[in-house]
């Protein structure tokens, strides 16, 4: 089940700000809506966000309903070292997924 | 294999296609839209929108895509075979433009979806996939997806015209509480605005699509379903001919457009 | 520009009706029922607990949001600060508000110097036309904002329920 679309340079120079973008495939369930019985749908989402850099966390991000389904996170950070990227999406009830991307960086 | 006989059937009525396309021209309500000014809905959307498209790597559609990469390659069915065991997945590359297509044993065109569920059943021995699955849109999207680019290319012979001829009559004939047509907006007023949105043309080039409206991939038909209710008209039943029908003339229609699947639709 | 209303304004409650007929996850469709929607204050109130008494000032952030939205679920949006993002001055958080949602809250977002540039974009849902705030809170502890208007049209051809 493709789970996470990331988008992160293979390559880039010592202190080069990159951009790193991120697709999380989820509903992102508000907890708002009703099925056609008229049940209330119960919340599923997505709140907290984190990028790990070669152990130190550099991003957080904390999510509420009102984010669209398939959450799409862009930010930047500065290439300091070689290394591995960690992406963790957490949801409300405590569950993570997690995805990696690896970077040179000369 | 079943892809065999329409190829040949396109090939040996492609004449036959320029006197039906002349007799179909010549029988209408008279406000087609002119090959030069067809476009894709894509071009009636937001840059913001078209943005969410155009990026493999944040298009929500794609998700689908790699998931109906995965079930291609997977074994299945009491023969336990995989569908890259018969064709791989670059293979289907001009397919998803020629769909929907003339099946010779049920006599009728079927659709993308119905094309894989007949081989499921005739070469894994597998069950069918339930309609609007999510993994018989991921099979569709995958397929789809690897005529990107490509020209839809409908030709309409003798077997497919009567079908094609309902279809047409379906998209431009007045229909349910607001007694209007498809045409009456997508034929004649596209590009005007209805409610602050722009109306498009209609062409289905991108399903399997993404719509921000469902937040989830969907094929054409729950598209039309939505036209339907739209027009305060009463769908067709999930399983009716006239969807197919009217995919097949709506694709027909859309020649000479390029296949975007996945597509981003609002 | 005001953007926190006066506290002895009149509230007003937006209820609105079944507007439309949402999509579903998964096969079967929804009805959606929107519930008393956050109102101005609320988002005054939220803004409120992040900024506290401290003042808010308009500038160096810029919110990218376009002015009309084809569809509500997945709106665009991105937020970029003028700021060096060094040791000394950078921004340490970025929050986005709505005044129409059934909640004010949107994202926050977690920076340090290690981001290097103070931007990041997202999607979000947008129940209705309504007003959407970013604030930018810096390392010497001051804020700044932007806002926009977004005007939401709703699709025209919606799912039934079956």
């Amino acid at each position: 089940m493709a789970r996470a679309l990331i988008n992160v340079p293979r390559k880039a120079r010592r202190g080069e700000i990159i951009e790193i973008k991120t697709l999380l495939s989820h509903p992102m369930e508000t907890g708002y809506r009703r099925d056609n019985m008229g049940n209330l749908i119960s919340r599923d989402i997505i709140s907290r966000f984190v990028c790990v850099y070669n152990g130190t966390e550099v991003f957080q991000a904390d999510l509420f309903p009102a984010v669209a389904a398939n959450p799409f996170l862009s930010f930047f950070t500065v290439a300091t070292e070689s290394g591995t990227f960690e992406f963790r999406w957490t949801d409300d009830h405590g569950n993570t997924q997690t995805a990696q991307a690896n970077i040179e960086v000369a | 294999m079943s892809a065999m006989p329409e190829h040949l059937g396109h090939r040996t009525c492609a004449a036959f296609l320029l006197a039906a396309l002349s007799v179909v021209a010549s029988g209408a309500s008279g406000s087609e839209i002119p090959a030069a000014e067809k476009r894709s809905d894509y071009e009636f959307m937001s840059p913001d929108t078209r943005a969410i498209q155009d990026d493999d790597g944040t298009n929500p559609g794609m998700f689908s895509v790699l998931d109906g990469e995965g079930l291609w390659n997977k074994k299945d069915g009491v023969l336990s075979v995989s569908c890259d065991d018969c064709h791989s997945g670059a293979s289907m590359r001009g397919i998803a433009a020629r769909y929907p297509a003339y099946d010779v044993d049920y006599k009728r065109p079927v659709d993308l979806q119905e094309r894989i569920n007949i081989c499921r059943k005739r070469r894994q021995n597998a069950t069918p996939l339930p309609p609007e699955s999510r993994e018989l849109l991921a099979l569709a999207a995958f397929v789809a997806h690897q005529s990107r680019g490509m020209f839809i290319e409908l030709a309409i012979d003798e077997r497919l015209k009567p079908f094609f001829d309902a279809g047409r009559e379906l998209f431009e004939g007045r229909q349910g509480q607001l007694n209007i047509s498809c045409a009456q907006c997508h034929d004649d007023n596209w590009g005007k605005r209805l409610a602050g949105n722009v109306i498009p043309q209609a062409q289905p080039t991108g399903y399997p699509a993404y719509r921000l409206e469902w937040q989830e991939i969907g094929s054409l038909q729950r598209r039309l379903r939505n036209c339907l209710t739209g027009m305060r008209a009463e769908p067709y039943p999930d399983d009716a001919i006239e969807y197919v029908e009217l995919e097949l003339y709506m694709a027909w229609r859309a020649n000479g457009l390029r296949i975007e699947t996945p597509a981003v639709r609002p | 520009m005001d953007i926190i209303p006066h506290p002895t304004a009149t509230r007003r409650i937006f209820l609105t009706g079944v507007g439309s007929l949402v999509g579903a996850f998964g096969v079967a469709p929804t009805l959606v029922l929107r519930p008393a929607t956050a109102t101005p204050s609320a988002m005054a109130a939220a803004i409120r607990e992040v900024v506290g008494e401290a003042a808010l000032h308009q500038g160096r952030v810029k919110l990218d949001i376009p002015p009309l939205v084809e569809n509500g679920n997945t709106v665009s949006v991105t937020v970029s600060i003028d700021s060096p993002m060094s040791e000394l001055d950078h921004v340490k958080s970025i929050h986005i508000f709505n005044e129409k949602n059934p909640q004010p809250n949107v994202t926050i977002f977690h920076l340090n110097p290690r981001a290097g540039r103070a931007r990041i974009s997202t999607r979000n849902r947008l129940a209705d036309s309504q007003k959407v705030v970013a604030i930018a809170r810096l390392s010497d502890e001051t804020f700044w904002y932007d806002s926009a208007d977004v005007m939401v049209t709703l699709a025209a051809c919606l799912e039934d329920l079956r």
